[in-house]
């Protein structure tokens, strides 16, 4: 008797908790996957391919699925930092060399508007016709090299984007606890 | 005057320094040897120059047109000649370079023709424009472009109009001397903002330790009959900060994400009133500021000085002592070292002071923060400083922004009162330019992403347009054959029939593919010869003794490089043009 | 060109400043403390500073910081004086190296060192040694107990023997065990009238040394060192729950002048619950610290089992200071209508 009572109560658990799990999983769908739109946000959105997938999304869905979180130049050691944060993974040195923020700049007196670089431009950041000078516009530019390849007569080069008092930053201030100017005594 | 003041919370009662530089009146700074005028000056879109090097300038003539709503003009200081318009070191703190227009002074001072304007039939859109013609901005030290405040509220009524001769900065006079002086003048830039804001009070706070300005200033309004009060409020830094005199004289509050015209209060500088009068009732755009000069000097004295002095011509006129080893731009609690002697005076410069170690002792070492709440005390914002320097150092910035870092005025009170000496406002800066430069950059990845989808979805319609193209063609041509058929077939002479429908068809197709082959081949040896071309030039400009050079010599080909650059530019005939010339 | 950052003027002042101010304002109760109970109180003090500041350098020198910024901070000796106050004045010397060296090693250092620790650092100490040393900290010589400071010394060092006179309880630990029999023969009247061991207000001598606190505490608050909200919410919650208790139940429950000037609660109030580092620091946060351990205080010494409950009722309430300082963020200027 008392095991039919145990289990009774046990059996009356679990549909109870079954049917509060599924009204659960009803009331508190969730469309697409959020974990992949959170990648993504931390992605750079250069669409270099560096990773080596077409573009920021697909690299997010790799990373989602198992993929390192190391791939992605532009993002940086930073970017690492932060995806090992979102997915609790560990921080891996990046596979490449980080370089600095820079953008494409045409030399327009070689430009031979071709118009090659405009469809290689993942952003629409190269304005230019056919046969007509093409420049990048700057702002727009993530920096991204994919219009380096496809130039015939490799007229653009990349520049590091240089500082000015419109994105200057304040520094971190230094900690100066050992620089004591007092007397030492040990 | 009896009136009910509100008390400022927080503050601090630092050394106020403030006696050495009023002993002398206002004197006029003669014209320096040269004129660095930097074409940014006020908050906003930065003017875009129209003299070029070798115009000849009078002075006020405007040198900087106001680019966008939030901007103000830049005029020349004197008559003389523009030497150039180039980068030069600004007074900031990051050090960096900003376009400036250099004028060489020819010593007549001579004055553009100007008249007054006339301001009683004017539309107030119209004197708001002229205001940002004569470039007056915000003289406290924030440069905010002037008529950009003024214009009321659409919802909120003006209430108060608060004019700000508080001056609450240590060592800061320039104010001060303004307003024992020329009280009568500023009182009259009052009269023009209250014209257009219409508010239904105006207050002028003067700080308790200017007695001397308070009376002046009382008299001139007497003296003019304007409804003003001039109230007197207790001497406590940061009262001069517009929001804290705003709280101490109206009891409003305006938080960080607020205007003050949406709680129907607006404020102003007493300098700003003055340059305000002067640009109305002379014509005289904003071409010198009163500047105080004082520190470790023999004389300290407030100067009018012209915009775009250098600085250590201007600190020589008060004779600085041999161990002076920097000058400190702004006040010492908000102040900052300039990068450089010989940068300009601009409109925001209220003050220069001499430094050296005695003055300001060099900072003791930092300690660890003890949480003893001293900066929460003394934060006029009701921050909690010690939180936000725990997050800030910790680069967590989400959580300085939950603690309001927004709200921070950088006005140093925190800093001042740390017993373990902690730069709380320099962590609090820097906290403050990551997130903007994050925010700059989460906007440019979201514009990359959105851009980057535009332009898959248009490759995909492209494709799927071609592909619907294509095969109309196609069905088309099966359409086209299958009547041919069956006229054929109805015709009853296929062959003959057949082989004159196919000869035009053919006929109709073939010039197509000739035409385009020539085309092509042209294309092709276009972007050969262009191949050629650039191959030949990189040889031909890049030397192959160029792969050690020195960083001087580096330096040397760069600006021989920007001037070829340069001399293109200028070049009526875009470099394009020159491109199909040749082939 | 030189950098540095505004402000270019600070206000004189220092940790060391604040810390020494604290020191200051502990004398006076540490001279009614010595007048009471004689001058091996001031032996304490001094071995308790020597092994502070001996643990503190050896911490720092391991910690690779700077000896002479941090020594002359003053963090140390005022650790070392609340252990030194707040410990049997004649335990044997051990003890209070052994409470002090826990203190600064593993409640402060093994934390992070100034400014990051949890817990105050003394009360870490007493909570340690009391539950260690259950019967060498509760052994407080009997009121009126004169001895000699050689004597005393050779308490401490332990070279003479430790004599019956010293297994005596505080008066707060008396009344509570003949409150405790519950046989009703003892009421708190009639024990109050014992004047051997209580004086006008509560323990004879002991109620000058809570004023001796008093006094230094209102001066800390004139210094502005400290803030009147938490002493005035810890004497306000104290005082109203055994004032509650008193008025329903005179026989057996004190007054609360009685608990205010009994065992640690002044110290506490003004110089440990006002610990700025492991306390809360929002204005209301602080009377929620303050009320919290009173409260704490008072169960503990009344209801608990140990002779005083202030070192548990701080510890217990810097468990909880920065959820508090979470929820009690004060409304920021011009944002108050929202609060």
């Amino acid at each position: 008797m008392e095991i039919v009572l145990a289990i009774a109560i046990m059996a009356l658990g679990a549909v109870v908790l079954g049917a509060a799990l599924g009204f659960a999983s009803i009331k508190f769908k969730v469309e697409g996957d959020p974990l992949i739109e959170k990648i993504e946000a931390i992605l750079p959105q250069t669409q270099c391919g560096q990773c080596g997938y077409p573009g920021c999304k697909p690299y997010a869905e790799a990373i989602a699925n198992g993929d390192e979180i190391n791939k992605c130049p532009p993002g940086g050691t930073e970017g690492v930092q932060r995806l090992a944060d979102l997915l609790g993974r560990e921080v891996k040195p990046l596979n490449a060399e980080e370089k600095p923020k820079q953008i494409a700049i045409i030399d327009e007196q070689t430009c031979i508007g071709c118009t090659l670089c405009i469809q290689a431009c993942p952003v629409d950041a190269i304005v230019g016709a056919a046969k007509q000078m093409h420049t990048i516009v700057a702002p727009l530019c993530t920096g991204c090299e994919l219009c380096l390849p496809p130039c015939p007569v490799e007229c653009i080069r990349m520049e590091p984007i240089a500082e000015n008092i419109d994105n200057w930053k304040w520094k971190y201030p230094v900690v100066e606890i050992k620089a004591a100017p007092l007397k030492e005594a040990a | 005057m009896l009136m009910n003041l509100f008390k400022c919370k927080g503050g601090v009662k630092p050394p106020t320094n403030k006696t050495q530089s009023i002993t002398l009146p206002i004197a006029t700074a003669p014209i320096p040897s040269r004129l660095v005028v930097p074409l940014h000056q006020s908050i906003g879109g930065t003017p875009r120059p129209i003299v070029q090097a070798g115009d000849q300038v009078l002075k006020g003539q405007l040198i900087g047109e106001a680019d966008g709503w939030i901007s103000a003009a830049v005029h020349a200081p004197t008559s003389g000649t523009v030497v150039e318009v180039a980068m030069h070191v600004q007074p900031h703190p990051s050090g960096l370079d900003a376009m400036c227009v250099v004028i060489a002074p020819d010593g007549r001072d001579e004055w553009i023709a100007h008249q007054p304007f006339d301001y009683a039939n004017a539309a107030p859109e119209a004197v708001r424009e002229y205001l940002q013609q004569s470039g007056v901005v915000g003289l406290g030290g924030a440069v905010f472009p002037t008529h950009g405040k003024l214009t009321p509220s659409k919802t909120v009524p003006m209430e108060e109009l608060v004019i700000n001769g508080a001056e609450c900065e240590p060592f800061i006079t320039c104010d001060d001397l303004l307003m024992r002086e020329r009280a009568e003048e500023v009182v009259r830039g009052i009269g023009i903002f209250r014209d257009l804001l219409q508010p239904k009070k105006v207050l002028i706070g003067i700080e308790d330790n200017k007695p001397e300005a308070a009376a002046a200033m009382r008299a001139a309004v007497g003296a003019l009959g304007e409804p003003f009060s001039v109230v007197v409020v207790p001497t406590l830094y940061p009262a001069g900060g517009a929001k804290q005199l705003i709280r101490v004289l109206t009891g409003k509050e305006v938080p960080a994400a607020k205007r003050s015209t949406d709680l129907g209060v607006q404020c102003f500088n007493v300098a700003t009133a003055y340059t305000a009068w002067r640009a109305i009732a002379h014509g005289e755009p904003v071409v010198s500021r009163l500047v105080t000069v004082t520190g470790n000097v023999h004389a300290p004295r407030n100067y009018e000085v012209l915009i775009g002095t250098p600085m250590d011509e201007l600190l020589q006129l008060a004779t600085p002592h041999p161990d002076t080893d920097g000058i400190i731009m702004g006040g010492p609690m908000m102040g900052f070292l300039v990068p450089d002697r010989q940068v300009p005076v601009i409109k925001a410069t209220n003050c220069l002071i001499a430094h050296d170690d005695r003055l300001f002792p060099p900072k003791p070492p930092e300690m660890p923060c003890i949480r003893c709440g001293s900066c929460a005390q003394a934060c006029p914002h009701e921050l909690q400083p010690f939180e936000m320097y725990w997050f800030s150092r910790a680069k967590n910035f989400g959580k300085t922004q939950e603690y309001h870092i927004f709200d921070c005025i950088e006005c140093g009170c925190c800093s001042f009162v740390c017993p373990s000496r902690i730069p709380l406002v320099q962590y609090f800066r820097f906290a403050k330019s990551e997130i903007w430069a994050r925010e700059r950059e989460k906007n440019a990845a979201d514009g990359a992403k959105a851009r980057f989808e535009f332009k898959q979805l248009r490759e995909e319609r492209e494709k799927a347009e071609k592909a619907e193209k294509l095969a109309k063609a196609a069905a088309a041509q099966a359409a086209k054959k299958a009547a041919e058929a069956a006229a054929a077939a109805a015709a009853g002479e296929p062959v003959a029939e057949g082989a004159a429908a196919a000869e035009p068809v053919a006929a109709e197709a073939s010039p197509v593919p000739v035409a385009v082959d020539p085309e092509k081949a042209a294309k092709m040896a276009t972007i050969q010869a262009a191949m050629e071309r650039a191959k030949a030039q990189r040889e031909a400009s890049q030397p192959k003794n160029t792969e050690a050079l020195k960083s001087s010599q580096q330096k040397e080909i760069d600006e021989i490089e920007a001037r070829r650059q340069a001399a293109h530019l200028t070049e009526a005939a875009p470099p394009a043009a020159t491109g199909e010339k040749t082939e | 060109m030189m950098f540095a950052p505004a402000p270019f003027l600070l206000k004189d002042v220092s940790v060391s400043q604040v810390m020494i101010q604290v020191c200051v304002a502990l004398i006076p109760g540490i001279a009614a403390y010595a007048s009471l109970v004689g001058p091996a109180i001031l032996v304490q003090l001094v071995i308790a500073t020597f092994a502070a500041l001996l643990a503190e350098a050896v911490m720092l020198k391991i910690r690779g910081k700077s000896l002479a910024l941090f020594l002359s901070d003053g963090s140390a000796v005022v650790t070392a004086w609340l252990i030194a106050l707040t410990f049997p004045p004649l335990a044997p010397w051990w003890l209070v190296v052994t409470g002090t060296v826990f203190a600064i090693v593993v409640a402060k250092h093994l934390y992070g060192g100034l400014g990051q620790n949890p817990f105050n650092p003394a009360m870490v100490a007493f909570a340690v040694c009391i539950v260690a040393f259950p019967a060498l900290m509760s052994q407080w010589p009997s009121v009126g107990l004169q001895l000699r400071l050689i004597d005393q010394m050779n308490i401490i060092l332990g070279w003479a023997p430790r004599v019956d006179a010293l297994s005596g309880a505080t008066p707060l630990d008396a009344m509570k065990t003949a409150l405790k029999l519950g046989d009703s023969t003892f009421d708190v009247s009639t024990l109050l009238a014992n004047q051997d061991i209580y004086g006008n207000f509560a323990g004879r001598g002991w109620e000058w040394v809570a004023g001796g606190y008093l006094l230094g505490g209102l001066w800390l608050w004139h210094r502005k060192l400290i803030t009147w909200h938490v002493p005035v919410a810890f004497i306000a919650a104290m005082a109203t729950l055994s004032g509650a208790l008193w008025l329903y139940n005179p026989a057996q429950f004190a007054s609360p002048l009685f608990h205010l000037l009994s065992g640690g609660a002044m110290l506490g109030a003004f110089f440990i619950a006002t610990d700025p580092v492991s306390g809360c620091t929002t204005p209301r946060g602080k009377l929620i610290f303050g009320a919290g351990a009173g409260l704490l205080a008072y169960i503990i010494r009344v209801f608990g089992g140990y002779p005083d409950g202030v070192a548990f009722a701080v510890l217990l309430m810097n468990l909880c200071a920065p959820l508090i300082d979470l929820l009690t963020q004060p409304p920021i200027f011009g944002m108050k209508d929202k609060a």
